[in-house]
Formats: C-alpha cells, sequence, structure tokens
C-alpha cells in the first residue's frame, strides 16, 4: 500500500530522461535545464517549455577534471558529468540563475563543450534583503522572457505566465499538505518518500505531478505506516537528492519529518503571491524564498525559518550535512549548529561526496539516535 | 645573453612607511576620537570616506596575507578557526582574519583592535558571509553592498542602478550608526582618487610591457597592495603616481628587475604568500613573472583602446568631467568598479581565458603559469577552463596546487619539481652564473 501510493514519483525520479523525452514527443516545446532552483521556472513553462532542474547521478566520474577544479563542491561536478557524458543529449537550452560560484563552472562549463540552441545566465541579485532587488531582479525577468520569446518564436501571453504561476503554486500547495501530514506523531509520509515526490517534481510536468498528488491525497490522509516512528528527524544543508541515505537512516530507527533543502521544502514553501505586475510578483517570490546561505544577510532570515520547522514538525534532532566544498553552507555550519544547539536540538554533522559511504554513516546516526534516546526500539 | 642594469627602488621605503602607517592609523583610530571599519578589499572605501578625514579601515584579504606570510602567526589563526569548527577549505585569508580575532591578537603587535561597523561588497560567496560573522561576533553594525550584476560588457542602466541603489542606501545607514553628518565634497573627492589610483597602476602594469621589465612580479605584491588597503585614499594615489615616475625613469634607463631576463612568465591568482621563493626559484633560469590578471586587474582599471590594446582607464577627471553630486560620484564609483578585469570572470572563465591572451601578446610572454588556489574560491573560478583556453591558443602553461595563505596546503618541492619540467619544455635551463652576480 505504502509503495504503490508514491511509486510514481520515484519511477519518475530514477526515469527522468525518458520522461522528458516522452515529453518531447508529446508536446510542441524543448527541454530546458536549470541549474540552481532559484531559475524561476514558471516563466520557462508559460513559454511551452519543460524545466527539468539539473541534479548529478552520484556515480564516481572521472571527466569532469579538465573543467572544474577539485576544490569545488561535488555536486556541481557531477552535474556537469551529466552534460559532458550526453545524458541530456534531448535538452537543447539551459539556464542559470545565480547563486553559487561552483554551480555556476558546472553552467559555463557546459555552455564550452556540450551543444546547445539556448544558453542563459540571469543575473539574480544575492542581496535579497534589499527593497532595491525586487525591481532589479523583475526588469532581469523581462529579459529572459524576452530572449525565451526570441528563441522560441512564440510569446509568452499574460495569460499563459498567469496559467503557469497558478499550476506552480498549486503544485506548492499540494506538496505542503503532504509535508503537513509529517506534523503528527505518526507522520504519513516518510523522508525517502517525501524526496521522491519533491525532487520527481523538478523533472515532471507540474500537471501531471499536480494530478498524481491530487491522486494520492485523500489516501494519504487516512494512511498509517506500518513501522514505527522512532526518532524525529530534520535534514538541514546544502543539496541533497541522496535517497540512499535517507533510506538509510530511515531504517535504522528514525523518520525524516522535515528538511531545510533547496532539492527539499525550499524549492515550494512560499508561494507566488498576486499583488499587481505579474513577473514583479515572480521575482518577489524567488528573492523570499526561505534563503540559501549565498543569500541570506545581512540579517539571518534562514535561522529563525529552520527552527520555526523544527518546532512544527516536532522534531527531535537535525543532521546537518553538506557538499564537501560548498562555502555557501559551510560558512553557516558553525553558527547554525549553536542556534540549533541554543534551541536544545542536538545536530550531527556529516559531510556528502557524490557517492555516501552508507556503512560508516549508518554508525554515527546510530550512534546519534542512541543519543536523542530512541535506542529502545532496537 | 643581455646584462641589464638594475637597481633597488627608489620609493621602496615609502612604499614600507606607508603601508605600516595604515595599519597603525587603524590601530590608533579610537585614540584619536575617530571610527574603525572592515571589509573587503574591494569594498567601496570611498564611501566611508565620506564621514570624515578621521575614518580608518582595515581591509581583510591583505590582513590575512600579512598574517599568512607569518607563517607561525597563520599556523595559531588557522586552527583557531579550526577550533570553532569552520571547515579547511573555506577561503584561508577568511580563516586568517576570523583567527586573529578570535585569539585577540592583531598582526601588527597588540590586540585585534575592535571595529565599529563592517561595510563589505559581495561578488565571491564568502564576501557577504565573511563580515557577517565578524560583525555577529564583535555586535557590530555590518552593510555589504551586492555587485553581482554580470560583467562590464553586459552592463545597464538597470544593473548600474542596482549598484548605485545600495550605495545611496548604504550612505543613509552610514549615518544612522554613526550618527555622523555624510559629507559628499569627501565622497567626491575619495571617487576622485580612487580612480585615480587605479588607473595609475595599470599605467604602472603597462610599464611592464617593456624588455627588459622594470618591475617583476614579486616586487609588485608588495606595491598593488596599497591599493588593496584603500584606493580611495589622496596619499595612496599621489604615491602611485610617484611610483609611476620611478617606474618610467627605469624603463628610459633600461633598468631591470632581472638581469638576465630572458623568459617572460606571468601566474595567475593570489601566490601562496608564505612561499614566495618560487618566483626567486624562477630567476636562476632567467625566467621572470611580469604580472598576472592578479597583480594588473585586481585593483588596476582597464580599458580597450581604439586600437584594441589593453590600458589603463580613462579617469572622468582626463576626460575633462567634474563631478559635482554625490549621485554622481556613487554613478562613477559604481561603474568604475565594475569594469573591474578581476570581477569579469565571475561570471564566464571566457571573459578571464581573452584578458590572459591579451596579456599574453602585449606584454610578450612565454608561457603561463596557474596557480590552482585552493585558499581562493573566487579567483580559481574557472580556471580549468582557462588552461583549457590558454593551451588551445598555443601558449605554454603549466598549473601547480597551493593556497594563498595555508601552508599545510602547498607542497615547495612539488612545485619546484613542475617549474624544472615546465622550463624544460620552454628549452630553458638554470643559468650557471647566478643572478646579478656577473
Ligand atoms: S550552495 Fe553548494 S550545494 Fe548549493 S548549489 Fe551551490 S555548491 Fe551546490
Ligand atoms: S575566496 Fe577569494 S574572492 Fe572570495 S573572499 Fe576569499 S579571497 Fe576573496
Amino acid at each position: 500500500m505504502r509503495r504503490l501510493m508514491f511509486d510514481k514519483f520515484h519511477e519518475w525520479y530514477e526515469k527522468r530522461h525518458d520522461y522528458a523525452r516522452d515529453w518531447l514527443a508529446k508536446n510542441d516545446g524543448e527541454v530546458v535545464g536549470c541549474f540552481c532552483s532559484y531559475v524561476p521556472e514558471e516563466i520557462l513553462y508559460a513559454g511551452g517549455m519543460l524545466p527539468v532542474r539539473m541534479l548529478g547521478s552520484h556515480e564516481p566520474q572521472d571527466v569532469t577534471e579538465p573543467h572544474i577544479f577539485g576544490m569545488y563542491c561535488p555536486f556541481c561536478r557531477d552535474v556537469l558529468a551529466q552534460g559532458l557524458k550526453g545524458r541530456y543529449d534531448y535538452m537543447k537550452g539551459i539556464v542559470l540563475s545565480q547563486s553559487c560560484l561552483h554551480l555556476r563552472q558546472a553552467f559555463t562549463s557546459w555552455n564550452n563543450h556540450v551543444p546547445v540552441d539556448f544558453s542563459f545566465y540571469l543575473y539574480m541579485p544575492n542581496k535579497v534583503q534589499t527593497e532595491h532587488a525586487r525591481p532589479y531582479y523583475a526588469a532581469e525577468l523581462i529579459k529572459i522572457k524576452g530572449a525565451l520569446e526570441k528563441w522560441s518564436g512564440k510569446s509568452i501571453t499574460d495569460e499563459s505566465l498567469e496559467a503557469a504561476v497558478e499550476l506552480y503554486n498549486e503544485n506548492r500547495r499540494l506538496m505542503h499538505e503532504v509535508y503537513d501530514l509529517r506534523k503528527g506523531p505518526d507522520p504519513k509520509v516518510t523522508g525517502l518518500e517525501a524526496m521522491h515526490m519533491v525532487a520527481s517534481s523538478f523533472f515532471v510536468d507540474k500537471k501531471d505531478h499536480n494530478a498524481e498528488l491530487k491522486r494520492i491525497l485523500p489516501e494519504l490522509k487516512s494512511r498509517t505506516l506500518d513501522r514505527e516512528t522512532g526518532g524525529r528527524l530534520m535534514i538541514v544543508g546544502s543539496e541533497n537528492d541522496d535517497t540512499e541515505f535517507i533510506a538509510m537512516v530511515e531504517s535504522v530507527g528514525a523518520t525524516v519529518v522535515v528538511d531545510d533543502h533547496c532539492t527539499g521544502s525550499r524549492y515550494f514553501w512560499n508561494l507566488t503571491e498576486r499583488n499587481g505586475d505579474l513577473l514583479q510578483d515572480i521575482a518577489n517570490r524567488y528573492l523570499d524564498r526561505p534563503p540559501c546561505p549565498t543569500k541570506d544577510w545581512e540579517e539571518r532570515r534562514r535561522f529563525p525559518h529552520i527552527l520555526q520547522l523544527a518546532k512544527d514538525f516536532g522534531v527531535d534532532g537535525v543532521i546537518l550535512i553538506q557538499q564537501k566544498f560548498c562555502d555557501p553552507h559551510e560558512c553557516d555550519m558553525v553558527p547554525l549548529k549553536e542556534t540549533l544547539k541554543e534551541a536544545g536540538y542536538p545536530t550531527l554533522f556529516l559531510e556528502f561526496d557524490v557517492t555516501v559511504p552508507i556503512g560508516p554513516m549508518r554508525i554515527r546516526v546510530e550512534a546519534f539516535l542512541e543519543m536523542l534516546g530512541v535506542e529502545e526500539l532496537f | 645573453m643581455p646584462e641589464y642594469k638594475t637597481e633597488p627602488l627608489k620609493c621602496w621605503p615609502k612604499a614600507k612607511e606607508l603601508r605600516q602607517k595604515y595599519y597603525l592609523d587603524y590601530q590608533e583610530a579610537h585614540d584619536k576620537k575617530g571610527l574603525r571599519w572592515t571589509g573587503g578589499a574591494w569594498a567601496f572605501d570611498a564611501i566611508p570616506a565620506g564621514l570624515g578625514r578621521d575614518v580608518y579601515n582595515i581591509t581583510g584579504e591583505p590582513y590575512g596575507a600579512s598574517i599568512a606570510f607569518d607563517k607561525k602567526l597563520s599556523m595559531e589563526c588557522l586552527e583557531a578557526a579550526e577550533a570553532k569548527g569552520w571547515a579547511r577549505d573555506l577561503c584561508s585569508y577568511m580563516r586568517n582574519y576570523w583567527g586573529s580575532m578570535y585569539l585577540n591578537k592583531y598582526a601588527f603587535g597588540g590586540e585585534y583592535p575592535k571595529p565599529d561597523f563592517c561595510f563589505q561588497d559581495h561578488i565571491c560567496c564568502s564576501h557577504g558571509k565573511w563580515y557577517q560573522h565578524v560583525a555577529e561576533y564583535k555586535d557590530i553594525p555590518y552593510f555589504c553592498i551586492d555587485v553581482s550584476v554580470g560583467p562590464y560588457k553586459d552592463l545597464d542602466e538597470n544593473r548600474l542602478m542596482f549598484v548605485v541603489n545600495q550605495m545611496h542606501e548604504s550612505i543613509e545607514w552610514l549615518e544612522k550608526i554613526t550618527g555622523r553628518k555624510y559629507q559628499d565634497e569627501l565622497l567626491i573627492e575619495a571617487v576622485e582618487n580612487e580612480v585615480r589610483s587605479t588607473s595609475t597602476w595599470a599605467e604602472i602594469c603597462c610599464l611592464n610591457m617593456n624588455r627588459p621589465a622594470p618591475l617583476d612580479e614579486k616586487t609588485m605584491y608588495s606595491l598593488y597592495v596599497h591599493g588593496t588597503l584603500a584606493k580611495h585614499s589622496g596619499e595612496m594615489a599621489d604615491f602611485y603616481e610617484e611610483l609611476r615616475d620611478e617606474v618610467k625613469y627605469r624603463v628610459d634607463n633600461h633598468i631591470a628587475a632581472l638581469p638576465n631576463e630572458r623568459c617572460r612568465l606571468m601566474s595567475d591568482t593570489q601566490p601562496p604568500w608564505g612561499f614566495l621563493e618560487v618566483f626567486r626559484y624562477l630567476e636562476q633560469f632567467g625566467a621572470i613573472s611580469v604580472g598576472s590578471l592578479y597583480t594588473f586587474g585586481l585593483i588596476g582599471i582597464w580599458e580597450t583602446k581604439p586600437d584594441g590594446t589593453w590600458g589603463p582607464r580613462t579617469t572622468p577627471m582626463q576626460k575633462g568631467e567634474s563631478i559635482t553630486t554625490r549621485d554622481q560620484a556613487l554613478r562613477v564609483l559604481a561603474d568604475w568598479n565594475l569594469s573591474k578585469p578581476e570581477w569579469q570572470h565571475f561570471y564566464d572563465p571566457n571573459l578571464k581565458t581573452e584578458m590572459m591572451l591579451q596579456i599574453a601578446k602585449q606584454w610578450q610572454l612565454d608561457g603561463v603559469m596557474l596557480h590552482l588556489n585552493r585558499g581562493c574560491e573566487g579567483l580559481s573560478c574557472g580556471i580549468m577552463e582557462n588552461r583549457l583556453g590558454i593551451a588551445k591558443a598555443g601558449i605554454p602553461v603549466m598549473t601547480f596546487e597551493g593556497n594563498m595563505g595555508d601552508e599545510r596546503e602547498f607542497d615547495e618541492k612539488r612545485v619546484m619539481t613542475r617549474i624544472d619540467s615546465f622550463m624544460e619544455t620552454l628549452d630553458m635551463e638554470i643559468l650557471e652564473t647566478p643572478v646579478g652576480k656577473a
């Protein structure tokens, strides 16, 4: 029963390339690769395109050595490897929304070495906290909209943009509903399922994704998991679609009940609020998102958000994960740990690479759970 | 083989004195009832200058480099940062700086002088975060201007105004947190000084196109630094004009940096500061590094001249334009800085490759040495693509790994061996007569 419910998301996640090829066969549009979760996908979607977030494959590789120096995060190298290996040979366009230097290299090297018809570097502000970021970013969105129209030869009308914004908001609302079902004493969704759900939404037409969410939600509400909840964990940190890791954590007496990841809650947490000018509203939504550390200064807005999540989801402890060499997250780790500690949340810090050393990590997770006092489960 | 005259730089003592005075002024600022602020070497230092003539700053990168130069102190600082839990692969300037703050040890003697506020700009992932931590740790106010608006070639009014508007906002903030009235005439003076010093530095770098080169890069490191300390200062701008005149004199009189120059190279990114001996080693081959995009373009401001060559950017004053209002001053300041060569490759490595190839052509280089600098993610960004681009253009290129500010990541012997092989590919052998002893 449980498996069936989230099977579709799992399948989409695993077979993302098949889905995209199939989509191309059925639609008069292009697949566009999005580097970073800050790309305003609604605009691409309104232009008849399928935005696809670029993730890695978690396989060891050696094709990126000549392109990205080894001190940059494994995630950006894994992403580039996908392009160099021709895994996205069906994809004709790429878009980068400015965030960290690491991913920027994956984008620029892709641009240099993987043939594409369209590439766009969107200068998204990093200081999202100044009011001046709003008009600035909205004007940059006009540029990407124009560039997409020029490339596709089709205009992005107000109606199509309205519809895309609504569709994306609906997807966000629905995923919120699923997340809410993890708040209670017996979460109705596992962390692994939630990860498959969010990560698949990066690759799948939101129409299809929404339909699947609507299909499972009624059943989900009355679902009882045939497993103990165990320790309630939150996972916080840099890019993470390490499904194998989550599966391991949840196999040793814990449930991941919430996260603060760009591959998780941060992707869909806030909605596009309609106030007036549509592009301005879209711009505001991305600027107001629960921030990535690289966009979280001078004031820290990320930490209060994380604490609120921990409270709302009744978290016992927090696993802090970080891609090796990810400077933005490394710059937050020490104060984040302190903040969580002060608020009474024990933490476990784990550093991630392309592949996950499951054995050693299991030992550390087990020790952490023991410390949280959930050892009686075994 | 030619044997050129050499002589020490006459303004060397002045350079040293200015640098010492800078660090001392900062330390003693409060004794003079002045203000102290801290921020990056790329911060818009001309802006706080409008608060008065008794406002002193310290810039984090050169400060981190000064610490790195003192290997013992650096190790203490790096370990202090690690003891707090910071990752070892973070910017090594930042870790040296933070360590000095934690240990309450000023690199120039005494305690770490507590700043009154932080004022930074942001283009590299570490910029905004560096002073966020300083501000929290020292419980002081913080303002940071985001300059990540794309390369200069794509600059438009919207992008420029994002920076200018934040600058206006920063002035209101400065007035609020210091309780001082902002003086536009001081801002204008500082902006004029900044464009003068950064354009003059580019002029000095151009003089190194001559053969023999009047300056070697190791010497240039001690000279460009003034621009990283306080590019807005009249004293620094005057010093650069004096230096330019002296370097011109050296060119006119064939006074060389290296008596037996026979191979011209350039480097890239910050050097491993504790190991500048690498440059002395090159000299054994008669090889000289005449500069780099880093020494030329970290502070120097350039433009492409009508004939396609690279030269110092013409200042508004040279164009006969006068700056009379705050808004005008800020627009000039933003536009000027956004054209900084070292900012361009943050967006696209190809832009850096183009600049490097231009330097290789104009400065008549025989090869390029790329420092794969583990200490600086900002300047190493895209460096492997640069390597490919330079090699594709047919210019010999070598790489060596290191770290500008963390000596644990520099293997001197290994680098020397790589240099040996590189020299071999360039057909260079160690000269029999030691440098300067002929
Ligand atoms: S912040 Fe780190 S994990 Fe996130 S995109 Fe950038 S390099 Fe990757
Ligand atoms: S990593 Fe490099 S560019 Fe970034 S703050 Fe450090 S020295 Fe500056």
